[in-house]
């Protein structure tokens, strides 16, 4: 029952003339420390699941358990201050901002949480990119770097504020295989030589195979059979 | 430096252009609002100067405002009392024991006071008759309250001292008459009582109605003349503070009880004159300002479509829709405090230029500069209109930018 992050009858409904259902009755729990992978095929409702759990969406009902607190009860702030504290995405696309340097990006959330001065949080987006083996274009603009490169820095700003659980939607989506393969390993890595608990939404087979656990998602909801084709 | 604000700047900076076009309309703005108040408000205390300067500050009378209470009204304080047939005293119309009361205001600080008799005479010289006001004065108070010694041409106030029988008149009345200094004129007073007097000074006010019936002789003169021995009907007064006439006239008129009018009072028409200029005109500057927000409006609200992507990253990132807010305030902020500091460096040129300008007003006989005031005041004012301007105009692209959710972006985006 130490589950880090724990989903409990999720359903996601758009209102509208027709409603939508994106998530159906999904639930789950993700252990500290997991490399978990969520796979479907294409408009199954796998990036539905990842903003519910991401607490970027509200769920029309069910609950969702970050780090043991149900989060039902809190307002647009408290969910933007969970988000801040203790998660952090990478999207497909990498979403950095255009007019800032890469340095910039990363040090962004932590400026915005405040926690450390300007130095301490230039030293530590350093140290990060370092990690990630970019730290050579820390004073380039995203639109100066490779897909790859910008998609490590985007790991690197999600990282930013030590997150307990890194989401990833299609984090290789966009990338060629040697690419592709470096950021698996670097969420790989996370996982399980750093305890984050990385949840990756993925289409790669050979992404998943490298997941301690592979759920399926059909139709929004989850499907244990459910295998690439 | 605050994240908000240097977002705030890389979308300024990015958008150079339309930035600088909102810019140039918040500069002129200022820089209009700044000229034109400034002229505005300059010529408006030149006014008010002229007006305060060459007229007493308080005219005290010998009029009451109410009648006195007859002792039946004091015996029956709570009865209905019906009073007829009150005869009128036949009494010499003055001021009632003026020595008394001079002293009592002579008491108050920070003002001189003036005795004056004035009455209405006809003057006669060569056939010729004109009606004229003379005012019967004690030269040395009256050089206290008055502006008239400066504008002696010939002669002087004093001369009056000297010559018992002397008469100071304008250049108007001079002209008409065609005599100058030294010569003499026949005064008739409304009693019917005449005497030769003497012309010992000219004056020019450049006011024609002054120069023309205004005329001058010594208090005990006139006090013969009008056959109203040791009386006095006006007193003028002088303060240190004019604009502190309204209370000090309410003070003297309560202490001696003849009616006391300052100048506020006495001009209150033409000070709701210009009122009414100073709405007119703060609305037309006040226009420049807000098309120049309708352009800032327009540059905030495209930066908004623009980054919408950039929201919904700092957004999903744990940015605050009140963090969003800010950065787009910081823009309206940012473009306000540049626009003023150009607008109130190109408005003081403007004022640098205009008060170089000369004009001649009608019925003034020398050319004058326009009037400029230099007031910080104006240059505040300026500046908060700008702001304030500025800030209104980011707040709905602010608003817009705060409520744009994460999910809607991403979902469109992916
Ligand atoms: N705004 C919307 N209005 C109506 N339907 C929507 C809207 N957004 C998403 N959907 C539908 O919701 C379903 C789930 O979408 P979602 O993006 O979660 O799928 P996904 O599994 O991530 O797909 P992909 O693998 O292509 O990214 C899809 O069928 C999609 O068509
Ligand atoms: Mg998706």
């Amino acid at each position: 029952m130490s589950a880090v992050l724990r989903a409990e009858n999720l359903v996601r409904i758009l209102p509208g003339e027709v409603p939508v259902t994106l998530v159906k009755d999904v639930s789950l729990a993700i252990e500290r420390g997991e490399f978990i992978c969520i796979m479907g095929p294409s408009g199954s409702g796998k990036s539905s699941l990842l903003y519910l759990l991401g607490l970027l969406d509200v769920p029309t009902s069910g609950q969702v358990w970050l780090d043991g607190e149900e989060t039902s009860v809190y307002g647009e702030d408290d969910l933007a201050n969970r988000r801040l504290e203790k998660l952090g995405f990478v999207f497909q696309f990498h979403f950095l901002l255009a007019e800032f340097s890469v340095i910039d990006n990363v040090t962004l959330p932590m400026r915005r949480l405040g926690r450390l001065d300007e130095s301490a949080a230039r030293a530590r987006g350093l140290e990060l990119l370092d990690r990630l083996g970019v730290v050579e274009q820390s004073a380039k603009h995203p639109h100066q770097l490779s897909g790859g490169q910008r998609q490590r820095v985007s790991i690197a700003r999600a990282l930013a504020n030590d997150p307990l659980i890194l989401l990833a939607d299609e984090p290789t989506g966009n990338l060629d295989s040697v690419a592709g393969a470096t950021v698996r390993q670097i969420l790989k890595d996370l996982a399980h030589d750093m305890g984050k608990t990385v949840v990756a939404v993925t289409h790669d087979a050979a992404f998943a195979a490298a997941a301690d656990r592979r759920i399926g998602i059909v139709d929004g909801k989850i499907d244990a059979d459910w295998r690439a084709a | 430096m605050r994240i908000q604000l240097q977002v705030a700047l890389t979308h300024l900076t990015g958008r150079r252009r339309q930035t600088l076009v909102s810019l140039t309309g918040v500069v002129l703005g200022v820089a209009f609002f700044l000229a034109v108040s400034s002229l505005m408000r300059g010529s408006e205390q030149d006014f008010i100067k002229r007006l305060v300067d060459n007229s007493p500050h308080i005219t005290v009378s010998d009029e009451v405002r109410r009648p006195r209470t007859q002792p039946a009204e004091r015996r029956w304080a709570d009865g209905a009392v019906k009073i007829r047939n009150l005869k009128p005293q036949t009494e010499t119309r003055g001021i009632r024991g003026y020595r008394e009361k001079l002293a009592l205001i002579e008491a108050i600080p920070g003002l001189r006071v003036a005795p004056v008799l004035v009455g209405s005479a006809v003057l006669t010289f060569a056939g010729r008759e004109e009606g004229v006001t003379l005012s019967g004065i004690v030269p040395e108070t009256m050089k206290t309250v008055s502006t008239i010694q400066d504008k002696m041409i010939e002669g002087s106030l004093d001369a009056l001292d000297v010559n018992p029988n002397g008469i100071v008149i304008g250049t108007g009345l001079a002209e008409k008459f065609n005599l100058g200094l030294g010569r003499n004129l026949t005064v008739v007073a409304a009693s019917g009582a005449s005497r030769a007097m003497k012309v010992v000074g000219l004056f020019r006010t450049g006011n024609a109605a002054v120069d023309e019936t205004q005329t001058f002789t010594l208090l005990k003169r006139a006090q013969v003349l009008f056959e109203r021995p040791n009386r006095v009907n006006r007193f003028l007064i002088q303060l240190d503070d004019a604009y502190a006439a309204r209370t000090v006239a309410q003070r003297i008129e309560d202490a001696i009880g003849d009616k006391s009018v300052s100048w506020v009072e006495a001009s209150e028409d033409i000070l709701s004159v210009l009122v009414v200029r100073n709405i007119i005109m703060y609305s037309v500057v006040s226009a420049i300002l807000l098309v120049a927000s309708f352009g800032i409006y327009n540059t905030l609200s495209t930066i908004v479509l623009e980054k919408t992507r950039d929201i919904a990253i700092l957004k999903s990132m744990g940015f605050h829709a009140r963090d969003v807010r800010l950065i787009f305030l910081f823009e309206g902020v940012i473009i306000g405090i540049i626009g003023s500091l150009f607008g109130l460096a190109m408005g003081a040129g403007l004022m640098q230029a205009l008060s170089q300008v000369q004009i001649k007003p009608p019925g003034v006989s020398e050319q004058v500069f326009l009037p400029i005031w230099w007031g910080a005041q104006q240059f505040a004012l300026a500046t908060a209109f700008a702001m304030t301007s500025c800030i209104l105009a980011a707040w709905l692209p602010a608003r817009r930018a705060g409520r744009v959710h994460p999910v809607e972006i991403l979902r469109g985006a992916a």
